[in-house]
C-alpha cells in the first residue's frame, strides 16, 4: 500500500486535492466534517494520509508515507540534511510564499542585514539583552543569519499571529511566511530588502525511506 | 575499534598527566542554566548545544564545553594563581549525518594566572604537546591579540573599530566589512539610498512619517543610529597603506619565528601592535625554554577565528592528519570571558581541552 500524506485542511487540501484530481487520481475526504479520514479512486493501493502540514516532514523522514505533499519551508526547517531524506518530485504550482525578516517601519535606520546587525549591537549595549526576532522558523532564520554575519541577535519562538509580537514587544523584529505582505503592513512592519530566506511552495515529496515496488507505476500516472 | 573503556581509561591517563601537572580537579554539573551561555555566545549556542525546558528552572543545556562552569567555578572561591584540570562528556548537536559524534569525552586543563602570561600560555601549550607527541599530530597555532591590537590602531572612527573588533571572529563578515572601510568595496546600493533618504529630513520627521509607531526599540535610539551613519559616512577610507598591513596580517601564515621577523618587520608602520608583538616574541622565548622548537612552529594569525567567540589571544590547536577529523586538542587564551564571568573581576587565563576519544583512536590505528 502506498501512502501519501497530504494536508488535512483549508485551501492546501482543496488544491492539492485538484493537482491529484487532474492527474487521474480522485481524493476525497469521507466521514463527518470533522473526521480525518479520506480515500482515493483512480489507482489501486493508494491510502490517503490526511496530516497537519507540518508534520508531513516528519513522516516523510519516518519512512511511514512514500509521498507527501507539503510546503519547502516546512521540510527545509524541519529536516537537517533534507537531500538525503526526501527527494521533491514536482512543485505543485500554489502555497507561494516567502521567508523574510520584517522590522518596524519606523526603523528609518535600518534597510539591510548590515543595519539589523547595527541596530542589534547597540539595541544590546541600551538594553542589556540581544534583539528578539519572534519566528517558528528556528534553524532557517539562524543559519540564514549566521551566514550573513548578523550577531546580537536572540531568536524566540512565536507559532502564531507572530506580526503582533513587535507590539506586544515581546519581540523587535520578525522573521516569517508572507505572501502579499498585507499583514505585515497592517502591523506597521517593513521587509529588509536582502533579507529573503527562502522562497516557499507547496511540493510533492518523496520519501528515500519508504519504497514500494508499485511506487514507480504510480508516479508515471502522475507524469514523473 | 574503541570501545567506550578504552577511551574511559585514556581519558584517565590524561587527567593523571595534568593532575601530576599541578592542576586540581573540578567537577561541572552536566546540566546547566542555559541563560549565561546564551547571553555569551547567543543563537550560536543553540545551534550546537542542546537546550531544553525546564518547567521550574527554566531553559537549562547539556553541558557543551566546560570552559564556562570552570570559569564561574574559579571565579566564585579560586585560588591565585590556578590550576584546574577535569574529565567528563560534552554535547553537541551535528547539523549533518556523518562521523562527528554528539556526545564524546573531553579531558581538560585551565590555568588562571595574572603575573606571567606568556609563561602560562608556553606552560599549556608545552604540557599538551608532550603529552600529545606519542601522536605525531600536526600544531596549529596564533595570536588573536596580534589582530585585535591592529584593529585598535587603525586610524579611523572609534565606531569603525569598534564594527570591526566586534566581528573578528566571523571572517566573512570582518572582510565585508574591511572591503568597504577600505574603499575596495564600494557603497551598497541600499546603504546609499538609505543615506539619501536620511538626509532628506530628520529622523524624527522621517520617523513619524512611517506612520504608528511600535516595538520596544526608542525613537532615540533609532536617530542615534540614523546620526551614526550619515557620520560613518563622511569618514575616509582607512589609508592604503594601513588597509595593505592589515590585509597581510589577515592572511599571515608562516614557522613561528619568521611570523615573528614579519611581525617586527611591519611593526614601525603599525605601531600599536607593538606591544602584542612583544608577547608574542616574550611567548616564543618561554615556549623555546619549555623545549618547543619555535623556529618551526605553525602560527597563523588568522587561527582560531571561527570558533566559539571567546579566545582573545594565543590560540592553539593540534589536528591528526585525516581532515575529516576534528582536532584532537584545541586551546586559547580568554582573559575577556573572565571579565564577563566574574561580574567585575577578571583574571588572565589560558587552558585547553583533549578529545581522548581520538587520541584513543589515533593510538588503536597505530597499532
Amino acid at each position: 500500500m502506498i501512502k501519501i500524506g497530504v494536508p488535512s485542511k483549508g485551501r492546501l487540501m482543496e488544491k492539492t486535492f485538484d493537482w491529484f484530481g487532474a492527474r487521474g487520481l480522485t481524493m476525497r475526504r469521507t466521514g463527518n466534517e470533522r473526521e480525518y479520514s479520506g480515500t482515493v479512486d483512480g489507482h489501486d493501493g493508494v491510502e490517503l494520509v490526511l496530516l497537519s502540514a507540518g508534520e508531513v516532514p516528519r513522516e516523510l523522514a519516518a519512512g511511514r508515507i512514500h509521498l507527501g505533499v507539503t510546503g519547502t519551508d516546512l521540510v527545509r526547517e524541519k529536516l537537517a540534511d533534507w537531500p538525503e531524506i526526501v527527494a521533491e518530485v514536482a512543485p505543485l504550482g500554489f502555497g507561494h510564499a516567502d521567508l523574510i525578516i520584517a522590522v518596524p517601519n519606523a526603523w528609518v535606520d535600518v534597510d539591510t542585514l548590515d543595519d539589523l546587525d547595527a541596530a542589534a549591537a547597540a539595541f544590546r549595549a541600551e538594553h542589556g539583552f540581544r534583539l528578539r526576532i519572534a519566528t517558528k522558523y528556528h534553524r532557517l532564520v539562524r543559519d540564514f543569519l549566521t551566514a550573513n554575519g548578523v550577531a546580537d541577535y536572540q531568536l524566540v519562538d512565536s507559532q502564531g499571529a507572530t506580526e503582533g509580537t513587535v507590539k506586544n514587544l515581546t519581540a523587535e523584529a520578525i522573521a516569517d511566511i508572507t505572501s502579499s505582505g498585507e499583514t505585515l503592513r497592517a502591523n506597521h512592519l517593513k521587509i529588509l530588502s536582502d533579507a529573503l530566506i527562502l522562497k516557499s511552495e507547496a511540493m510533492l515529496f518523496r520519501s528515500k525511506l519508504a519504497d514500494d515496488p508499485a511506487l514507480p507505476a504510480l508516479l508515471k500516472k502522475l507524469g514523473f | 575499534m574503541t570501545t567506550k573503556a578504552d577511551i574511559r581509561a585514556e581519558a584517565e591517563a590524561l587527567f593523571a598527566a595534568f593532575r601530576a601537572a599541578g592542576a586540581v580537579p573540578v567537577e561541572a554539573d552536566i546540566l546547566l542554566p542555559a541563560e549565561t551561555l546564551l547571553d555569551l555566545y547567543g543563537e550560536d549556542i543553540r545551534a550546537r548545544a542542546y537546550v531544553t525546558n525546564d518547567p521550574l528552572r527554566g531553559e537549562m543545556v547539556l553541558r557543551p564545553d566546560f570552559t564556562v562552569p570552570v570559569v564561574q567555578a574559579h571565579m566564585a572561591h579560586g585560588a591565585d594563581p590556578a590550576r584546574y584540570c577535569y574529565l567528563g562528556e560534552v554535547f553537541r548537536k551535528q547539523d549533518h549525518r556523518g562521523p562527528r559524534a554528539n556526545e564524546y569525552m573531553q579531558v581538560g586543563f585551565e590555568l588562571f594566572d595574572r603575573t606571567a602570561p606568556e609563561a602560562a600560555d608556553a606552560e599549556v601549550f608545552a604540557l599538551f604537546a608532550g603529552l600529545l607527541a606519542p601522536l605525531g599530530l600536526r600544531a596549529a597555532t596564533g595570536d588573536i591579540g596580534i589582530l585585535m591590537a591592529a584593529v585598535r590602531g587603525l586610524s579611523t572612527s572609534e565606531r569603525r573599530k569598534a564594527a570591526l573588533l566586534r566581528h573578528v571572529w566571523r571572517p566573512r563578515r570582518f572582510r565585508q566589512l574591511l572591503d568597504r572601510f577600505s574603499g575596495r568595496a564600494p557603497v551598497p546600493d541600499a546603504r546609499a539610498k538609505l543615506l539619501e533618504r536620511l538626509a532628506s529630513d530628520s529622523p524624527e520627521a522621517l520617523i513619524e512619517a512611517a506612520g504608528s509607531f511600535v516595538g520596544l526599540r526608542s525613537p532615540e535610539e533609532i536617530a542615534a543610529r540614523a546620526a551614526a551613519l550619515i557620520e560613518d559616512a563622511a569618514t575616509p577610507a582607512l589609508a592604503a597603506p594601513e588597509a595593505a598591513l592589515l590585509y597581510d596580517l589577515l592572511s599571515l601564515q608562516a614557522p613561528a619565528r619568521a611570523a615573528l621577523a614579519h611581525l617586527r618587520g611591519i611593526t614601525p608602520m603599525l605601531p600599536a601592535i607593538a606591544p602584542a608583538v612583544d608577547r608574542f616574541a616574550a611567548r616564543l622565548d618561554a615556549l623555546h625554554a619549555r623545549g618547543i622548537d619555535t623556529a618551526t612552529l605553525p602560527f597563523e594569525a588568522s587561527h582560531g577565528r571561527t570558533s566559539l567567540e571567546y579566545y582573545d589571544g594565543f590560540v592553539f590547536s593540534f589536528h591528526a592528519s585525516d581532515p575529516a577529523l576534528p582536532p584532537v586538542a584545541s586551546g586559547g587564551r580568554y582573559d575577556a570571558l573572565t571579565g564577563v564571568l566574574g561580574q567585575g573581576q577578571s583574571i588572565p587565563a589560558v587552558g585547553g581541552v583533549i578529545r581522548p576519544g581520538l587520541v584513543a583512536r589515533l593510538k588503536g590505528g597505530a597499532q
